[in-house]
């Protein structure tokens, strides 16, 4: 047999054809790979691992829970007990959505070695829906008519306190003085002064204090904090977050119960230290819009925020806060401005430079809200080497003009359009997230974390992590200190905004610098303007 | 009447080569990029079959759905180029292009994600589809490719 050239040209010119593309394609991947393990290297970015809790042992904490509304009863979930509604509401979201995971995670998540042993409510239907829920034959579930009942009961460990904002500091200051352990939500007090008495207390006791902000769970922000340690992106000069709602939810118009009335609620209790009102359905379910019961964006949503960053950068308490905005999206009554932007001084923080020694000093941290309008903002680190863009997910993008990056950007390395770095732990995860306002909290960090690519509800790892402090001992990632550095940067966020003016924090002290004339509580509690009228005090 | 057969071969060739060409590439990058998975392309399923996809993606399944896609990518990409077997080459092909397309259907109220141009109903990947008909209809690995080594110099050899 002879092949002569033509033979050979026409059989096997395929060949060098699957080689030139074989040798690109090869090429193509493993270059792009490398150029992005040498940026890994020179970063040195760990992503971070889940906390490994000592196991809850012994005798099951007794839990009292305070407050069983909408948050009261996450948080009850969180512990391990779901009300039959909500398992049947999610049983059909999950048939309509074969996305929609809620029960399924909820069926899968850990058991907790706790006993739900009382309830307080003001609200006859919500204490009645609990101990329906959750009374067995061995564990009949008591309803106390007060907290002070139930911490005095000598019946319960510890307490989850989910009430309205200014009867968080007097119900935690009494368990705390009675050495029963506390979980309450977020804003951790009311005024500038319960701050100060609830630190004291949380100090004196015994028992263990934990403020309810369970972003400090999601590994995205431990992750965040290795990033910002390590220089990766320079002096961070400003931060900006943001909170971008346009729901009824969103804008704490939540749903008013048919059984509502003088006869299902004590109303007295309700109102508290508050101005005496005749009893008002839409200030019992919607409490978050008048002062007097809430503290609006900067107490509600704000501390989420400046909590998050606190937490991965811990700059303190802000030199100084001044704030502006209005009610301008939803003239209903409120007393709370439903559009903010707040802006906190810290003129001494560096998170580290790669300039000239001294040349950069101080941030801003900026946030800025509307309850009318729904684009994502993201939250955004900018320093003068990077700019991380912070949530469940990060992502690091390169400065142009950075000095540390200069060689990279310059030999075509990195480019500032290319994030150099991503953290994505839910990329092999589908959610479903059911609503807008959900999928705000989603986005942001605060309803869930990744460990291997599942999806964990932050708040049981928060009430874990409380729970095996309170058999352990050790330390919560949210406790007093964190609590107060969020309720006081927030309390000066309201204070400046019901004043018009600059608020300033003395660090030396430890207090507020005064202002003449004006009684901070007084102007916090105040509802239509800080000039109190003394018949609404009572 | 041959002249035109010449030139139509030539033609069906140069879309063979290119196809190969396509598919390839697409394989050899994917297999060596230790981190490439196509559990986002479907995860994010839409369409009549969106269900038959989002099964693919368990854990224990993800794995051996990447593994074939390389394999049937590059099968595609050597019998294309190399002129052989490309009967074979051109219905995996069709498979291949056919779960593609149905993955991310251009269907009207169906969401487009991640394309570049405006599809209604008729994608490219279904044009490729029906160019892989064609090369099955008209093999050309006689006229150009390792075919024409096996039909002519090794059957010669063989009498």
């Amino acid at each position: 047999m002879k092949w002569t050239r033509r033979d050979l040209l026409i059989g096997l010119g395929g060949l060098p054809i699957l080689g030139a593309v074989w040798w690109a394609g090869a090429a193509n991947a493993v270059g792009s790979r490398k150029k992005r393990s040498e940026i890994l290297e020179q970063l040195n970015i760990k992503p971070s691992l889940p906390p490994a809790v000592p196991g809850i042992g012994g005798d099951p904490v007794r839990i009292g829970v305070i407050g069983f509304g909408i948050r009261g009863e996450q948080l009850t979930r969180a512990l391990g007990f779901a009300t039959e509604e909500w398992k049947e509401e999610m049983r059909l979201a999950a048939e309509e959505d074969p996305n929609n995971k809620s029960l399924e995670d909820f069926e899968k998540q850990e058991r907790l070695n706790v006993k739900l042993v009382g309830v307080c409510d003001v609200f006859d239907v919500r204490a009645e829906k609990f101990i329906k829920s959750f009374s067995t034959d061995d564990n009949k579930i008591k309803r106390y008519r007060t907290y002070k009942d139930m911490i005095h009961s000598g019946e319960v460990d510890a307490v989850v306190i989910a009430t309205l904002d200014h009867w968080h500091a007097p119900m935690s200051i009494e368990a705390l003085n009675n050495n029963v352990h506390v979980y309450v939500e977020k804003p951790m007090t009311h005024t500038v002064s319960e701050t100060y008495t609830l630190r004291d207390a949380a100090e004196k006791s015994d028992a263990v204090f934990a403020v309810g902000h369970q972003h400090r769970q999601t590994l995205s922000f431990s992750t965040a904090r290795d990033i910002v340690e390590k220089g990766t992106l320079g002096h961070v000069s400003l931060i900006q977050t943001n909170t971008n709602r346009n729901d009824d939810n969103g804008a704490w118009n939540y749903d008013i119960h048919e059984k509502a009335s003088p006869e299902t609620i004590d109303w007295e209790q309700f109102l508290g230290s508050a101005p005496k009102v005749p009893f008002n359905k839409n200030h019992f379910f919607r409490w978050r819009k008048w002062w007097a019961y809430g503290s609006g964006l900067s107490g509600d949503l704000l501390t989420h925020d400046y909590d998050r960053l606190n937490c991965v950068l811990n700059m303190g308490i802000p030199a100084s806060v001044s704030a502006s905005g209005g009610i301008y999206t939803h003239n209903d009554g409120r007393n709370v401005p439903d559009v903010i932007q707040v802006n906190m001084e810290f003129p001494d923080f560096s998170t580290g430079s790669s300039q000239t020694k001294g040349k950069e000093k101080g941030m801003t941290f900026c946030y800025s809200a509307t309850l009318g309008n729904g684009f994502n903002r993201p939250t955004i680190l900018m320093g003068h080497d990077a700019t991380m863009e912070l949530g469940n997910r990060l992502t690091v993008w390169p400065d142009g003009a950075s000095t540390r990056y200069a060689d990279m950007l310059e030999n075509g390395k990195m480019d500032p359009n290319v994030p150099i770095y991503q953290y994505d732990p839910a990329s092999r995860a589908t959610d479903a997230v059911s609503s807008a306002t959900s999928q705000y909290f989603a986005d942001k960090g605060l309803m869930w974390t990744y460990i291997d690519g599942v999806r964990v509800d932050s708040t049981f790892l928060h009430m874990r992590e409380w729970l095996s402090v309170i058999k352990n001992g050790g330390n919560v990632s949210c406790g007093i200190k964190e609590g107060f550095d969020e309720a006081i940067s927030a309390h000066m966020a309201g204070l400046s905004w019901k004043l018009g003016r600059k608020i300033e924090w003395d660090a030396a002290s430890q207090r507020l610098k005064p202002i003449e004339g004006v009684d901070f509580d007084q102007v916090l509690l105040a509802n239509e303007n800080w000039n109190i009228q003394p018949e609404m005090v009572g | 009447m041959s002249q035109n057969q010449n030139k139509l071969k030539a033609s069906v060739v140069l879309l063979r080569v290119f196809i190969g060409w396509h598919f390839l590439f697409e394989g050899v990058v994917k297999m060596y990029n230790p981190e490439w998975t196509s559990f986002g392309y479907l995860a994010t399923a839409q369409g009549p079959f969106e269900g038959l996809f989002t099964m693919l993606i368990g854990d224990s399944t993800i794995g051996w759905v990447d593994t074939l896609n390389i394999i049937a990518l590059m099968i595609v990409g050597v019998t294309f180029i190399l002129g052989i077997f490309e009967r074979i080459g051109a219905i995996v092909g069709v498979g291949l292009l056919a779960l593609y397309f149905l993955a991310h259907p251009p269907f009207p109220g169906l969401a487009q994600m991640n394309v570049e141009g405006n599809y209604w109903l008729v994608n490219k990947n279904l044009i490729e589809l029906v160019a892989c008909i064609v090369i099955y209809q008209l093999p050309t690995g006689e006229y150009f490719g390792l075919d024409y080594l096996r039909k002519n110099k090794l059957k010669t050899q063989e009498q």
